[in-house]
């Protein structure tokens, strides 16, 4: 034969597309820690250099296990994908102030060992890392976890002054509670009335609660970045926070139905940091469409029992966990019909 | 007109275009090369059957080979000379077969079948489909479906609407753009042929609208036909995928795995519509066609290639390599063939020909998926490509059939967008593969 056959190293020959996209894993992490720094900053701002201090302890725990972990693995150590800066971030987002600086070491430490690296590692793991870790420390440490509030720079803890030593969700919940408590009755009408004015703050920031989660503009501006570069879709976002606003107008209420407060809710706690960074996590939300509203939907009503009826003032990490694990049936049974069917 | 209106279809990506190398360069006549290398099947379907001996005296245009069914055509001698050997010879994708290799005598005698009839528009439907047949023609898009077939729809699918298509969304490519401008009136009378095989009245061109050149001039040259109407298309990759192009252009879904006809459409490529206008005006059968040379060449040409030109012929006409290229193509960067050997003969369906260097075909390195669905968004089938080649990666088959595998149409869209760079299309085809040979 008389073929000019190239040779191996000149060229290659490989199935089609012989162009890619310019994305990658890591530019898509590193994104996101960009959208993370503006609630960063916030967090700085509003409870100080001590949350500049958490984050950095959880990005390094979370940083210096993954590879440690890879190590002993023995596979190819993946920590400049970025993935394990987020994660060490947004734990540390999912804890108050007030916490012992080992807290973020062993939550971070747990987030990436049993949260992500157990399973495989980036792809692989069923549930938030990030969030993982936080239920753990919760169930661990609960004192530091509900109580290690700090009010923020000249403001209250719960947003509205005549409440000093509980969050906005924690005041609002405790003010349902006791309204019908004689001696407390009175102070918990006025706290339900007051909650009405609390909005600038709790858009602001000026509220206690977890440090990266509190600042409502500051999550938005990384949020809309995110949606810009296409990292995240509205989907997921717009479904939870809506399914959140709708049944807490319907159900929230001290009046009977449709006398709930859904700018209150959608404002306080972490949803707008859940819904935008944590709910949208690629790889544990669903990549089908419907999956995707589903999904929102599902984490909605999910916070919406857990705030209501739960024990906890606050059911954002719980519900993203818990849907989470419904992310591959959704996929299988919401998969897509082609088109033209 | 309908130039105004932008239209196009759900999903798709918009790789960088990279056209500007080529769109402005004419289209220039290749000398001809000292042999052509003529493989027998060139078109989907049966293979055709050699009807020439070793040592046969050849004009170009002469058959060289019958079809080998009704899902199938002939093939011709694109030049004159000698029948040196029918043998296996590399084809472009990447197998050897039966080939008629043909040495040039250098005098480029024509068939004396070629012959002009200025009434061609007379012939009956049937008379033009049996000279298409005879030419040939397999469409030039790239598929190489058997024109004629094309053409002859079942009596029960009543066709109402032809679409001649001229969106050349592939990267790179500038032929059939060339072809618009310079074989204007050939391709419009071709697309009238095309119509009254099938008895329609409706005809539309589509173009996508990184072309006004072509849109303007098949506009004026197709204004007399007022059954005729050009489209201008919003710029997006796989404007030019049949199914995509029907319903950016009528709003109608073909539905899912079955055929253009059955929403009474009929796609035609631009570069077809000018070989039927040869066949039935001239008698002369498809022997050339506008490759377009583009990437590490010293001059990015558009040309007019004989059938069977071997690819080293093309690259020494254009100055050689500038650069070592990492990759050879056939067709356009995202659905192309990679070649390994520069004696592979181009062919009916050879749109281009691409040398591109290491950086710009993206050496890349996978990452495990991220379910961010990014290919789930973009898939213009709709289709979820993470679900289906992660069942192929686990050689779970029947899954990836029930995932739909089978209606996916190989635009590699999904591999194009994905972050972890995993070879997504590569991996559906392979189930379908898999899945139509276990149904056998």
């Amino acid at each position: 034969m008389e073929d000019k056959e190239i040779t191996q190293e000149i060229i290659s020959v490989s199935s089609a597309p012989h162009i890619r996209g310019e994305d990658s894993t890591q530019r898509i992490m590193f994104s996101v820690v960009i959208a993370l720094i503006p609630a960063l900053l916030g967090s700085v701002y509003f409870f100080g250099t001590r949350a500049l201090w958490l984050t950095f302890l959880a990005v390094i725990t979370a940083v210096a296990t993954e590879w440690v972990i890879q190590k002993l693995r023995k596979v190819e150590v993946t920590v400049s994908d970025g993935s394990a800066i987020v994660t060490g971030i947004l734990l540390a987002f999912n804890l108050p102030g007030g916490v012992p600086w080992w807290l973020p070491v062993i939550g971070s430490f747990f987030a990436i060992a049993i949260g992500k690296q157990a399973f495989g590692g980036l792809g692989f793991n069923p549930m938030n890392p990030a969030l993982l870790g936080r239920a753990f420390l919760l169930a661990s440490w609960p004192v530091h976890m509900t109580t290690g509030w700090t009010a923020p720079l000249y403001g209250t803890k719960s947003g509205i002054s005549t409440v000093t030593e509980a969050t906005p969700l924690a005041a609002l919940k405790d003010a349902i509670k006791y309204l019908n408590v004689e001696d407390k009755a009175q102070q918990s009408a006025e706290t339900i009335a007051a909650i009405k004015g609390s909005y600038g703050n709790l858009l602001w920031g000026k509220v206690g609660g977890c440090i990266g989660e509190t600042s409502v503009i500051f999550i938005l501006i990384g949020a809309l970045y995110l949606l810009y570069k296409g990292y995240i879709n509205y989907r997921i976002p717009l479904s939870y926070i809506g399914t959140v606003a709708l049944f807490t107008w319907i159900f929230g209420g001290v009046e009977g139905y449709f006398s709930g407060d859904p700018v209150f809710h959608v404002l306080a706690g972490g949803l707008i940091l859940g819904a935008f960074f944590m709910a949208t996590d690629m790889v544990t939300s669903p990549s089908s469409i419907k999956g995707q509203w589903v999904f929102g939907i599902g984490c909605g009503v999910i916070t919406v029992i857990i705030r209501l009826v739960g024990g906890y003032p606050e059911g954002v990490s719980y519900s993203i966990l818990l849907m989470n694990l419904t992310t591959p049936l959704l996929d299988r049974y919401l998969k897509h019909k082609p088109f033209g069917s | 007109m309908l130039t105004a209106l932008k239209r196009s279809f759900k999903g798709g990506v918009h790789p960088p275009e990279n056209k500007k190398y080529t769109e402005s360069k004419a289209i220039e006549e290749i000398p001809l090369p000292e042999k052509v290398i003529i493989p027998l099947q060139q078109h989907i379907g049966k293979p055709s059957k050699a009807i020439v001996e070793k040592g046969a005296e050849v004009k170009a245009g002469d058959p060289i080979s019958e079809a080998g069914g009704f899902v199938s055509v002939p093939c011709h001698a694109s030049i004159s000379g000698t029948v040196k050997s029918i043998e296996p010879h590399i084809h472009p994708l990447g197998e050897k077969i039966p080939s008629v290799i043909i040495e040039s005598n250098g005098e480029d005698q024509i068939s004396d079948n070629i012959t002009f009839n200025s009434d061609y528009m007379s012939l009956s439907g049937e008379e033009m489909k049996n000279l298409i047949y005879g030419a040939g023609i397999a469409g030039m898009g790239g598929a190489t479906f058997p024109t004629h077939v094309k053409l002859s729809p079942p009596p029960e699918k009543k066709i109402n609407t032809v679409i001649l298509n001229g969106a050349e969304c592939e990267p790179y490519l500038t032929s059939d753009h060339r072809l618009m401008l310079e074989n204007t009136e050939e391709i419009i009378e071709g697309f009238r042929i095309i119509m009254k095989i099938l008895d329609v009245k409706r005809g539309i061109i589509g173009i996508e609208n990184n072309k006004p050149d072509s849109i303007k001039k098949m506009e004026d040259i197709s204004a007399k036909f007022p059954e005729i109407s050009v489209v201008s298309l919003n710029v997006k990759y796989p404007q030019g995928a049949e199914k995509q192009l029907i319903y950016a252009l009528t709003k109608r879904k073909v539905p899912a795995g079955k055929l253009p006809m059955e929403v009474g459409c009929i796609v035609q490529n631009v570069g077809t519509a000018k070989a039927v206008y040869d066949a039935v005006a001239y008698k002369r059968p498809l022997i050339d066609r506008i490759v377009t040379v583009a990437g590490c060449v010293t001059y990015q040409k558009n040309l007019k290639v004989r059938i069977g030109t071997p690819l080293q012929h093309l690259i020494d006409y254009c100055g050689g390599f500038e650069g070592s290229p990492k990759k050879i193509i056939m067709g356009g960067p995202m659905m192309g063939l990679a070649l390994h050997s520069l004696d592979t003969p181009v062919i009916k369906g050879t749109s281009g020909i691409l040398m591109l260097r290491d950086d710009q075909v993206s050496a890349v390195k996978t990452t495990a998926c991220l379910n961010c669905g990014k290919c789930v968004e973009i898939c213009p089938m709709n289709l979820m490509p993470n679900i289906i080649a992660g069942f192929a990666k686990y050689e779970r088959w029947d899954d990836a059939k029930d995932a739909f595998a089978l209606d996916c149409i190989e635009c590699g869209c999904c591999s194009y967008i994905c972050p972890a760079k995993i070879t997504l299309v590569q991996n559906i085809k392979y189930a379908k593969f898999k899945i139509m040979e276990d149904s056998k």
